[in-house]
């Protein structure tokens, strides 16, 4: 199923939940819409599944308009946060439901919803109550529901959103894995970032309404287009610094910023990794303080104050932490290898800079 | 659709509610504020009012006691038998008022034990005040046990754990955590016991005997009026316990919503 | 002990006895009233004409208000949930006022307003239907009294009933007539049983407002309750214990078949203490 949304907007009231969305969903692909919550992605999400009626805009669904067609006839699947399950219905009752509704043959229906139990490793469970279930159980009863009849597009809201940590990453995994399988075009909502760049093929993040960015997980994470999209994604330094002759100076920092006037304050980012840090007080150019490590299993978080009072975080992974030896309260030096002059607040379009020369590395 | 359901609601609570308190109520004051006021400070519906309000504050104040002790022991402990006792507390409701009135005299009259007992300690049960609070006593018991068992059960035990870490002795901990917690799923079975007490008919009517003379609550006394073509005072009174009921509603739905609120967080 | 633990078993030693005391006892002593002559004279006793008419007409009439309770107050619950409207805060509040009225008051309303003194009265006299004195009236006194269980029950189910299970109906192609049927109605059951039944054990035992609508006319606007209490003046406990045993029987088969048909598994307490919703007793 192809699906295309156009200009899509919302309003509840006074209040604008969606303003002009655009996006296109290809065949077959798992597609994460991304936001904080009050961002719209629920809504556009309800909207596409027809529980919500666009106040303007288009909805089209192979090549056809469908925003005045009712949910029951879009054929999709609709997995809710809650799971929203029959609470008087067996499981085995539950996934039927929709195939009872398609009057699908009774043989069928008993084969269908066995296979889908089998597939949700949920065999034996077809004669238990919702109540009698756990979180992860109860979910993947609601992606088989809405599975059952085959739909064309599978949409989830926020489907992991009310399961604990441990049993969210093997959810995520397992939905990767089925999504594979059935190659059914999905859509999820999800406020997690680190859920959106590991489960989506192409991510769509939203703020206030709006659609901020739209691209390959490592498109929006190196390539933020908004300042949104890069404090949102992943962790950013971000500095407010004056421009002069076309730099960028803030102490002992240049970056360069070509093409910006005189006196323009611009806001640069450059993510944690970035940064490097070395024991050696001498081996970059700039001066710092390491005030703080943090071990976070995978990598080291290091906090350093530069000699003007700024505070960076920079990220290292283990091997070349356990070169140093590093001290809180010690004297260290850094560098920034690479930098981006973020868009200003509220527009889009990236400036020109994309120039290398605009996020190029400040080396030492 | 929606308008025509809507519109069936309004008719139904028109016709059941609404219109026979309207009614009532401009009946009562038909013949004047004068007589409605004559009829009402009558010595017989004074005396109507007092007898009430007595039986009602005795009723009241036993009822907070058990009740609360018996939602105690039922939110807080495991038990066997647990279940028969807390469907015998359920039987009030399916007992009729009458038949409850009834079991007091098998009880207490004069061929029983207790009957002669209290014979010859020559103190008045049946037919007299005390039988009329027992009787009370019976029909409102489940009210305030139902109200705050379950406020009890969703407020739980950690603020009193808490406080004993604090060195609070039982007795504390009950007066200033447990109590103040509950306190309005506790307003909130105070107020429908205190409704019950007051509009009890059957019941007193069995047990205050076939004279009705110095044994009469408000109920009685109205239900007097009534058999002797009275309507006017009939009504009066009806009216007056029909405004104390308002105001218990007022209250009751107050009560109510705190309680349900206490109970969501 | 702990000073904790010894209070707890005083409290529910207490607490047992004053139940035993107050309500099992009187409860066997009627039993053993109604069969101090035994058996047979208990079944005579009940099929006495008068009684027999007496506990007819009360199942009878306590089935057809149970009846109509259950479809207006389903609609009103229904109605007080989903849609909003000017006024809704005062009907609703208005749903407790049977709790806190005198049965006896509200006999008299009813009386005063459907009897043939008021106009509305005559007007429907003329049209042929006699309410007081007759059985129209004891429906409409006992719909009266009952009137808050259904929707008091059928509210909070309706309530916590979310939208979503609506929403994942229709998204699974259900049409909201069926979603109607096979959503909504299923979970609300519980709730509708509840104030079903208790609606009918409640109308069973009504006394105070039938007794001033229908009078006291026997063999036809005589209620069993009325004529327990006929029976107690007559100085006839025995022929008041029989009727009052059945009554008591049907109320308490009534509540138990309710325990068993709304209790979830797992759950010890019954539901009427876990509901947390009022109910009120006959008086």
């Amino acid at each position: 199923m192809k699906i295309e949304v156009r200009n899509l907007s919302k309003q509840f009231g006074s209040v604008e939940a969606v303003t002009r969305v655009s996006f296109g969903v290809n065949e077959g692909e798992l597609l994460g819409l991304l936001g904080p919550s009050g961002s719209g992605k629920t809504t556009v999400l309800r909207m596409i599944a027809g529980l919500e009626m666009p106040t303007a805009g288009d909805i089209i669904i192979d090549g056809v308009r469908v925003n005045d067609l009712p949910v029951q006839q879009r054929n999709i699947g609709f997995v809710f946060q809650h799971y929203a399950l029959f609470k008087h219905l067996t499981v085995f009752h539950n996934v039927a439901f929709g195939l009872k509704i398609k009057q699908w043959k009774r043989q069928d229906i008993r084969q269908r919803v066995s296979d889908l139990l089998r597939l949700m490793s949920l065999e034996g469970l077809g004669d238990r109550y919702p109540h009698h279930l756990s979180g992860g159980q109860r979910q993947r009863v609601a992606i088989a529901r809405a599975l059952a009849s085959r739909p064309s597009v599978l949409l989830l809201d926020e489907p992991f959103g009310a399961v604990d940590a441990k049993v969210r990453q093997e959810l995520r995994e397992w939905l990767i894995r089925l999504h594979d399988d059935l190659k059914v075009t999905s859509l999820f909502v999800t406020h997690d970032q680190e859920e959106a760049m590991e489960v989506s093929d192409r991510i769509l993040v939203f703020s206030k309404g709006r659609l901020e960015q739209v691209g390959l997980p490592s498109e929006v994470y190196e390539d933020p287009a908004t300042e949104f999209v890069a404090r949102f994604i992943g962790s950013m330094n971000i500095l407010e610094v004056v421009v002069k002759n076309g730099t960028a100076r803030m102490g002992p920092l240049e970056f360069p910023a070509v093409g910006y006037p005189d006196g323009h304050r611009v806001r640069v980012g450059f993510r944690p990794y970035h940064v490097r840090v070395a024991e050696d007080p001498s081996m970059f150019r700039l001066r710092a303080k390491l005030r703080h490590v943090y071990f976070l299993g995978v990598a080291y978080r290091l906090e350093i104050e530069t000699d003007e009072g700024l505070l960076l975080r920079s990220r290292m992974n283990k091997e070349e932490f356990r070169q140093y030896k590093f001290q809180e309260g010690a004297p260290v030096s850094y560098a920034i290898t690479q930098f981006r002059i973020l868009p200003e607040e509220g527009t889009h379009a990236p400036l020109p800079a994309s120039s290398p020369l605009n996020r190029g590395p400040i080396s030492p | 659709m929606r308008r025509f359901l809507i519109t069936i609601v309004w008719l139904y609570f028109a016709v059941l509610l609404i219109g026979p308190v309207a009614y009532l109520c401009s009946e009562a004051v038909r013949e004047g504020a004068a007589t409605f006021g004559a009829e009402i400070t009558k010595p017989e519906a004074l005396h109507g009012f007092t007898l009430t309000a007595e039986i009602t504050a005795i009723v009241l104040v036993v009822n907070l006691i058990v009740g609360t002790a018996t939602a105690m022991v039922l939110a807080r402990q495991q038990f066997r038998g647990k279940a028969i006792l807390s469907g015998l507390i359920d039987l009030p409701f399916a007992v009729s008022p009458v038949i409850a009135g009834f079991m007091l005299i098998l009880l207490f009259g004069p061929e029983t034990i207790l009957g002669t007992f209290f014979g010859t300690l020559d103190i008045k049960i049946l037919f007299a005040f005390p039988a009329m609070v027992m009787a009370t006593l019976f029909v409102t018991f489940p009210f305030v046990v139902r109200e705050l068992t379950p406020v009890l059960q969703t407020v739980g035990t950690q603020g009193e754990e808490a406080a004993r870490t604090l060195g609070a002795k039982e007795w504390q901990v009950f007066l200033l955590v447990t109590l103040p917690s509950v306190r309005w799923g506790l307003i909130y079975g105070a107020t429908l016991t205190v409704a019950r007490a007051i509009g009890e008919f059957g019941a007193v009517l069995v047990v205050a005997g076939n004279v009705l003379g110095l044994t009469q609550t408000a109920t009685l006394h109205i239900y007097q009026s009534y058999v002797d073509f009275n309507y006017v005072g009939a009504y009066a009174v009806a009216a007056t316990l029909l405004a104390v009921s308002f105001a218990i509603l007022t209250l009751l739905e107050i009560a109510k919503a705190r309680a349900v609120a206490s109970i969501a967080q | 002990m702990s000073p904790h633990k010894l209070a707890q078993v005083a409290l529910r030693s207490a607490a047992i006895g004053y139940v035993l005391c107050l309500i099992l006892l009187p409860l066997l002593l009627i039993g053993q009233k109604s069969l101090v002559n035994g058996l047979g004279q208990f079944v005579v006793d009940i099929r006495q004409p008068q009684a027999a008419a007496a506990l007819v007409l009360t199942l009878e009439a306590a089935l057809v208000t149970t009846a109509i309770n259950a479809v207006f107050g389903t609609l009103s619950a229904f109605v007080l949930v989903r849609y909003e409207f000017r006024g809704r805060w005062f009907l609703n509040a208005l749903v407790d006022l049977p709790f806190a009225i005198p049965t006896l008051v509200a006999g008299l309303m009813i009386a005063a307003l459907y009897g043939t003194t008021s106009s509305l009265g005559a007007w429907l006299k003329g049209g042929g239907i006699e309410v007081i004195y007759n059985t129209p009236g004891i429906i409409l006194a006992m719909l009266f009294v009952t009137m808050p269980f259904t929707i008091r029950a059928i509210q909070p189910v309706l309530m916590e009933l979310e939208r979503e299970q609506e929403e994942a109906a229709y998204t699974l192609g259900a049409s909201s007539w069926t979603t109607f049927l096979k959503v909504t109605i299923p979970a609300m059951l519980p709730g509708l049983l509840t104030g079903v039944f208790l609606t009918f054990v409640r109308a069973l035992g009504e006394f105070g407002s039938i007794v001033i609508v229908a009078g006291n006319i026997p063999m036809k606007t005589q209620v069993a309750a009325v004529y327990v209490y006929g029976e107690i003046e007559s100085y006839n406990p025995q022929g008041a214990a029989s009727v009052s045993v059945v009554i008591l029987l049907i109320s308490f088969f009534a509540l138990m078949l309710l325990e068993r048909l709304t209790r979830p598994p797992g759950e010890r307490l019954p539901p009427l203490l876990r509901m947390g919703a009022q109910s009120g007793v006959a008086s």
